[in-house]
């Protein structure tokens, strides 16, 4: 069909030359069209990752107000709860400062009434300096005679006045003494009564230290600051991923728990009846569990532990501690009822294990003889049905926890994936535009003899037109 | 929104609501009990044991003997629909083991063999009972013998039913004659089969682990 001479090859030249002449005739408008192609798809691709862009500012913007609002939030808590730790201290041990001024003023007083008695009083002159002063007379008036015996008086009342100077003066140390060692526990008291006011002091300037940094991390936050920004959401996907891990290990006892429960169950719902395609008696155990799960949450909610929902924190303080007694009553009971069905779960396995014997021919007694230590499982298993759905109340710590951050963290994931395809995007529309460009030298390729032509007769055209100018 | 969650809510409790296929089974196991062949009835109480412990709650199982006339209720042994907590079901299971033991160890051969007889009262009870899966086990070598009078020439409707041999043991005429022996399985296999039934023959009780 294709063969218009006689001739394949000449057919085949015929037909490239025919080829080559219609491409080139229409090689302008070709390449506009391509380019025209090309140039759609650019800049649709351009607009594309630019309205990405927008929406990945606008939703860092907002995940940034979300982050600040969040660590504003947190923040605030954390400054609340310094300022009760401040005003507890303040309340306890500055409360009764006056109390405290007395008994340290009554102190004082003490000691300085008892220091004005413990005062050194010396001790009077003695007697003979007047007996020295007579004989020293009798000497120059009246000769030497009984001067020996005017002297040995003398001696004696020297010696009586110096006992009696001794002994007042001993009585008087005794005395001062006394009074000294009365003033022992009042300085002790003053010692003891200081040092807790400096305790109380020293506290409260530590507490003022950690909530000037908090404030400033405040004013940080506040302003909106980038350090604050990235400080919150670090912190955040810290908290994301210690929380998930908790969860996870709440997920692994709350397992342990399911099937602690959902054998024994089947006694109370019957173990044949489905919901659904699941056994009626797994959605009971199923059931329980997430009872628990939520009243757990109720009691942290109403102990303001937990702040999911702030209706529940809201409460008045009376209604909201007859909340907490409640939840903690129907929590307890719960409890009963796992560790019964755990020790249901006991006994049914020997009831089914006495079977299992009988009707492999066995002995029933001897499959079902538990043995010394067999209690110890049965208390194990009864002790955890009590504790888990106390142990999986904590689980609303970390579940606040990971809700909050899951917010942070799903916008960083969604910010970044937008990112990424923004620049998928302008990476594309860029691929386009070259593409165009890439295919306009392709269409060119086999019309190189035509262009050659083109080109030498251009050049030729420029030589004749310059030779004219030339000419003129 | 609104609307469109009532909508859900109906559907989900309209196909709640909706008629469900049982899914529990019922077995009922003939005892051949007539001359040599009750001696093969501690292996019987095996298989017996072995389908107790297969069984959950809401099954039903039923043992009844083959005797002269087994058309009738009376030559049930032991019976039961194992009640809906497992607690429950391991006390009728003890019950019924305690039975069938009680009826092995004092079995009276019967003169005649009415398999027939025994097996419209299989369909009978399963059929009653409603089960989802439906078992006759049939421990015996298959070897009919009717008293003069009683007239079994009739098709039984086995759509259903899944019916298996147990235990078909060669009699010294089946030794001289093979084409006996495999003439009685084709027989009863093309009786069960005839009106929809399935049939199974299972002789190695070592390899009981597909009987149900």
């Amino acid at each position: 069909m294709l063969s218009i001479t006689p001739w394949p090859v000449a057919s085949a030249l015929l037909w490239i030359v025919l080829i080559v002449a219609a491409l080139y005739l229409i090689r302008s408008t070709a390449h506009n069209t391509i380019q025209a192609a090309a140039h759609a798809l650019h800049r649709s691709f351009k607009i594309a990752s630019k309205a990405v862009s927008h929406s990945e500012k606008a939703l860092e913007a907002r995940n940034r107000d979300v982050l600040l609002a969040a660590g504003r939030e947190a923040k605030e808590r954390i400054i609340e709860r310094e300022f009760d730790r401040i005003n507890e201290t303040v309340r306890k041990d500055l409360a009764n400062y006056s109390a405290l001024h007395r008994s340290l003023s009554e102190s004082i007083g003490r000691i300085e009434k008892d220091h004005q008695e413990a005062v050194d009083v010396p001790p009077d002159p003695p007697g003979w300096v007047k007996a020295v002063e007579a004989v020293a007379e009798m000497d120059a008036k009246e000769g030497r005679a009984h001067i020996g015996s005017i002297l040995s008086d003398i001696h004696k009342s020297l010696v009586k006045a110096h006992k009696e100077a001794m002994t007042a003066y001993h009585s008087a140390s005794a005395k001062r003494h006394r009074l000294l060692r009365h003033m022992r526990p009042d300085w002790r008291q003053i010692q003891q009564t200081l040092g807790a006011v400096g305790k109380s002091v020293d506290s409260l300037l530590s507490r003022s230290v950690t909530i000037d940094r908090h404030m400033q991390e405040y004013e940080d936050i506040v302003h909106g600051q980038d350090r604050a920004v990235s400080v919150l959401s670090s912190s955040s996907l810290v908290n994301f991923f210690v929380s998930a891990f908790v969860l996870a290990i709440a997920i692994g006892g709350a397992t342990i728990n399911f099937s602690l429960i959902a054998r024994p169950m089947a006694e109370m719902v019957g173990g044949t009846s489905l919901i659904g395609n699941f056994r009626t008696a797994d959605i009971a155990a199923l059931v329980i569990i997430l009872v628990e799960i939520s009243m757990g949450l109720f009691l942290m909610e109403s102990l303001r532990i937990t702040r999911l929902f702030p209706v529940i924190g809201a409460l008045p303080d009376k209604t909201r501690v007859r909340m907490i007694w409640i939840t903690f009553t129907i929590l307890f009971l719960l409890a009963g009822v796992e560790a019964g069905l755990a020790y249901m779960r006991e006994v049914l396995l020997h009831d089914e294990l006495a079977t299992s014997a009988l009707l492999r021919g066995g002995d029933a007694a001897g499959a079902t003889a538990t043995g010394e230590y067999m209690w110890i499982t049965t208390a194990a298993q009864m002790g955890m049905g009590f504790i888990l759905p106390f142990a999986l109340t904590f689980v609303a710590i970390p579940l606040e926890t990971f809700v909050h951050s899951l917010r942070t963290v799903v916008g960083l994931m969604a910010i970044s994936f937008m990112r990424g395809l923004s620049l998928m995007l302008r990476l594309l529309g860029n691929i386009f535009h070259y593409l165009g460009v890439l295919l306009k030298q392709v269409y060119d390729l086999p019309l190189f003899v035509p262009l050659w032509l083109e080109e030498r007769f251009a050049r030729k055209a420029d030589d004749v037109g310059l030779e004219r100018r030339a000419t003129l | 929104m609104r609307t469109g969650i009532v909508v859900t809510i109906c559907m989900l409790l309209v196909s709640c609501a909706g008629e469900t296929t049982p899914r529990n089974t019922g077995v009922y196991m003939l005892l051949d009990t007539s001359g040599t062949y009750a001696e093969e009835l501690t292996k019987a109480e095996q298989i017996i044991r072995y389908t107790l412990s297969r069984l959950d709650a809401t099954d039903s199982f039923a043992v009844a003997r083959i005797d002269t006339g087994s058309f009738s209720e009376k030559d049930i042994i032991a019976k039961a629909s194992f009640d809906d907590r497992p607690s429950a079901v391991n006390r009728q299971k003890r019950v019924f083991a305690e039975q069938v033991s009680a009826f092995v160890t004092n079995v009276d051969s019967s003169p005649y063999t009415d398999i027939t007889g025994g097996l419209l009262q299989a369909v009978e009870f399963l059929n009653e009972k409603g089960t989802g899966r439906k078992t006759i086990l049939i421990f015996s070598d298959l070897k009919e013998d009717l008293e003069a009078g009683y007239v079994r020439d009739i098709d039984i409707e086995l759509e259903g039913f899944e019916v298996i041999a147990l235990n078909v043991t060669k009699l010294r005429t089946d030794n001289i004659d093979p084409r006996e022996y495999l003439g009685r399985l084709e027989e009863w296999q093309g009786k069960v089969e005839k009106t929809g039934g399935q049939w199974r023959v299972i002789n190695d009780l070592d390899g009981l682990e597909g009987l149900l």
